[in-house]
């Protein structure tokens, strides 16, 4: 190099680095509009988002709220044998319902007449629940007791406000102009309250005719029967099968074509997966329809892609110097699988695993062609009757809720959302923490 | 600098310990190897020079046949340990590997604790009755790799939290460890810096009581520094097989005196 090339030539003149040219100006704002775009994207995502999540809290919460009516109750020796002589017994429960409710009311200032119709309408059997509970507690008789009972559903969203007084159409033998006087009496007084709904998560399906009471119980149930048997099949397969891809499978056309297989196979759509599960395990293999157990095996099918696919991506991810070090030494290529690559590859294995299973456990397409949609209105009896019996799935569960015309079971599809979202948001928890706690450095 | 020193050091005519008799290598179609023949000497250190892609690291993996992990790598000829074939069909690469440890270019610990890095080898082989004997194995291996001193007060400390040099010398403990006959080093030294490469060398002439060493180097100052016997490797052929001394000294061959000199690699 000469000494000309090193003094600045009078050609190119020197710049003050205070003072942007055209080039840098153009190139800083070109940046300036890049960070603009990335955070317009992840605003509109936000946004996106947060109105989903409002959406859904404000549809689904109510689900989880129940009215009851609060009414202290005394039941003498004499009324008790006086009704359990009478001819209708549970009426004449009702009577003393219906005198008590009035008297509390009048304690609390509010005067209302009303019938035993009237309650029946509100409370449902109200006389039934008592005798019951006095036949099984003779010795609370004399005592005041105070009881919970659940209120009608038209009770329950009247009180929540989606249901009005012009909603009312006439003629409905179910529900009387008046009653809405009855509920703002005992509103008045005190009464009634709302209170978080367990029934809606431990309870199982019902028909229209009962909509406040349908829980999503069961069908949590027949999930969890689901997932286990994904998790129980798809994990060793997974696991084993992208192990011997990746560690050990001679590189040739044919694992190159199993390999191109296994990536489309994570492509098709899960209703597909869905008919092929009708058509071999129902109609083939005639299996139990219905059973988790079958919804299991399809979205086994479904998950197995999933898992094999992250599986391959964290042993790829660990380097090959471990691999060497471990050959080094003269373990077989089994031992430094085992013992060294898959405890490094195993976060991203857990991972991907629960994440296929979130996956599986938000799938309702191919639960409708194996008829895991059905009424189911009671609970597995034993432990292996939950994998065969009929059942459904939380999220085949809400699809089905929805489909009805009650508004009831509308809230209750999206409360079941607001479930389902949960045990995701949870599993998606655990699969981060997993990475985080066992993740190591090389 | 180091040629006095060369000079002054005396060989001792030991037995062969490996001998290679036409190997070829091949990646698919590419001829890797050509026709090479060499015998390295028992307790001597042998340094394998040459410029990048010469071979001879893929030399090196041919004697504990680390080249069978490498789908596309075929290997012809013949080489000896001792008298045996080590390519012969009734040769389990897990045993050779038990009695050819390798150390490699980067440091490699195990994700585990240092105890656990030496202990691996032992374990897998039955080489320890008992804890005891293990605990004492392991102490016997870290101080062959001289890093005893450094590490006996934190064996449950993960190896990989270690400095580069200390690595280097932990995963030589690893090495011997398992006992091995011969040793291959395939650049030990290329990612440390001169301390530790002063470390590592000083080590490498001490093993060379035990054991058949055998080294890749790009530094030609390195194999002067610690090799009894080199071999210059040239496009997959071996140009140059003798002493160091007479190697750096008096090469007979062109191609070698060119490449010592820098004129060409």
């Amino acid at each position: 190099m000469t000494d000309a090339a090193m003094t600045p030539d009078s050609a190119h003149p020197s710049k003050s680095l205070t003072h942007a040219d055209e080039r840098t100006k153009k190139r800083n704002a070109a940046e300036r509009r890049f960070h603009a775009y990335g955070i317009g994207a992840i605003c509109t995502g936000m946004f996106f988002l947060i109105a989903l999540l409002a959406a859904i809290l404000s549809s689904g919460l109510p689900a989880f709220r129940q009215a009851v009516v609060e009414v202290p109750f005394t039941l003498t020796q004499e009324q008790y044998d006086e009704a359990e002589k009478a001819l209708l017994k549970t009426g004449k429960y009702t009577e003393y319902f219906v005198t008590s409710l009035t008297d509390a009311m009048e304690s609390e200032g509010v005067e209302i007449e009303f019938d035993k119709k009237a309650i029946e309408r509100l409370l449902g059997k109200v006389g039934g629940d008592l005798r019951a509970y006095y036949r099984e507690n003779e010795d609370q008789l004399g005592t005041p007791v105070s009881f919970e009972l659940a209120a009608a559903s038209r009770v329950d969203r009247y009180l929540k406000g989606t249901f009005k007084r012009e909603d009312l159409q006439s003629g409905n033998r179910f529900f009387m102009p008046e009653d809405f006087n009855l509920i703002d009496a005992m509103r008045e007084a005190g009464l009634i309250k709302q209170v978080f709904n367990w029934n809606f998560l431990t309870g199982v399906d019902t028909g229209v005719d009962n909509p406040g009471g349908a829980g999503i119980g069961a069908s949590v149930l027949g999930s969890f029967f689901m997932m286990l048997v994904v998790l129980v099949l798809s994990l060793p397969i997974g696991v084993a099968a992208s192990i011997y891809l990746e560690e050990f499978a001679p590189k040739n056309r044919f694992t190159d074509f199993i390999e191109v297989n296994i990536s489309n196979l994570a492509a098709v759509p899960s209703i597909v997966f869905g008919i092929l599960g009708l058509a071999v395990f129902i109609q083939f293999a005639h299996l139990p329809q219905s059973a988790p157990l079958v919804g299991g095996l399809v979205l086994t099918l479904m998950t197995l892609p999933t898992i094999i696919i992250s599986t391959r991506a964290s042993l790829k991810a660990v380097p090959p110097s471990i691999r060497d070090a471990a050959l080094g030494v003269g373990a077989s290529k089994m031992q430094a699988v085992f013992h060294h690559v898959l405890p490094l590859a195993a976060p991203g294995i857990l991972t991907g695993t629960i994440i296929g299973l979130a996956q599986a456990l938000g799938e309702t397409a191919p639960l409708l062609l194996i008829g895991m949609v059905g009424f189911v209105a009671r609970y597995p009896d034993t432990f292996v009757e939950g994998f065969i019996e009929p059942n459904s799935a939380v999220p085949a569960q809400i699809y089905n809720w929805a489909a009805r015309s009650d508004a009831v079971f509308t809230e209750k599809a999206w409360g079941g959302i607001i479930v389902l979202l949960l045990f995701l948001i949870t599993m998606n928890t655990i699969a981060v923490i997993l990475r985080r706690r066992f993740e190591r450095r090389w | 600098m180091n040629d006095m020193r060369i000079l002054e050091r005396d060989v001792d005519t030991n037995d062969v310990k490996i001998a290679a008799k036409g190997v070829q290598v091949y990646y698919g179609d590419n001829h890797a190897i050509k026709d090479v023949d060499v015998e390295i000497d028992d307790k001597t250190v042998t340094a394998f020079i040459g410029p990048s892609g010469c071979g001879k690291s893929t030399f090196l993996r041919c004697i504990n046949r680390m080249n069978d992990t490498i789908d596309v790598c075929r290997v012809v000829g013949d080489i000896q340990i001792d008298g045996e074939d080590i390519y012969d069909p009734k040769v389990d690469p897990v045993q050779l590997r038990a009695k050819v440890g390798m150390v490699f270019q980067k440091p490699n610990p195990f994700p585990k604790s240092i105890y656990d890095n030496v202990a691996y080898g032992p374990r897998i082989h039955g080489l320890a009755k008992n804890k005891a004997e293990l605990d004492e194995l392991v102490e016997k291996s870290l101080r062959r790799g001289a890093i005893w001193d450094e590490v006996k007060d934190r064996l449950d400390a993960p190896g990989t939290g270690l400095s580069g040099g200390q690595q280097q010398r932990l995963c030589i403990a690893r090495a011997v460890a398992t006992e091995p006959e011969v040793l291959l080093m395939d650049e030990p030294c290329s990612a440390l810096d001169p301390i530790a490469t002063a470390q590592v060398e000083e080590l490498i002439d001490e093993l060379r009581q035990s054991y058949s060493v055998v080294i890749v180097t790009h530094s030609m100052q390195q194999a002067a520094r610690v090799s009894q016997k080199t071999a210059f490797f040239h496009l997959g052929n071996l140009v140059e097989y003798g002493e160091t001394g007479q190697i750096f000294t008096n090469p007979v061959d062109p191609r070698t005196e060119s490449y010592i000199t820098g004129r060409i690699g």
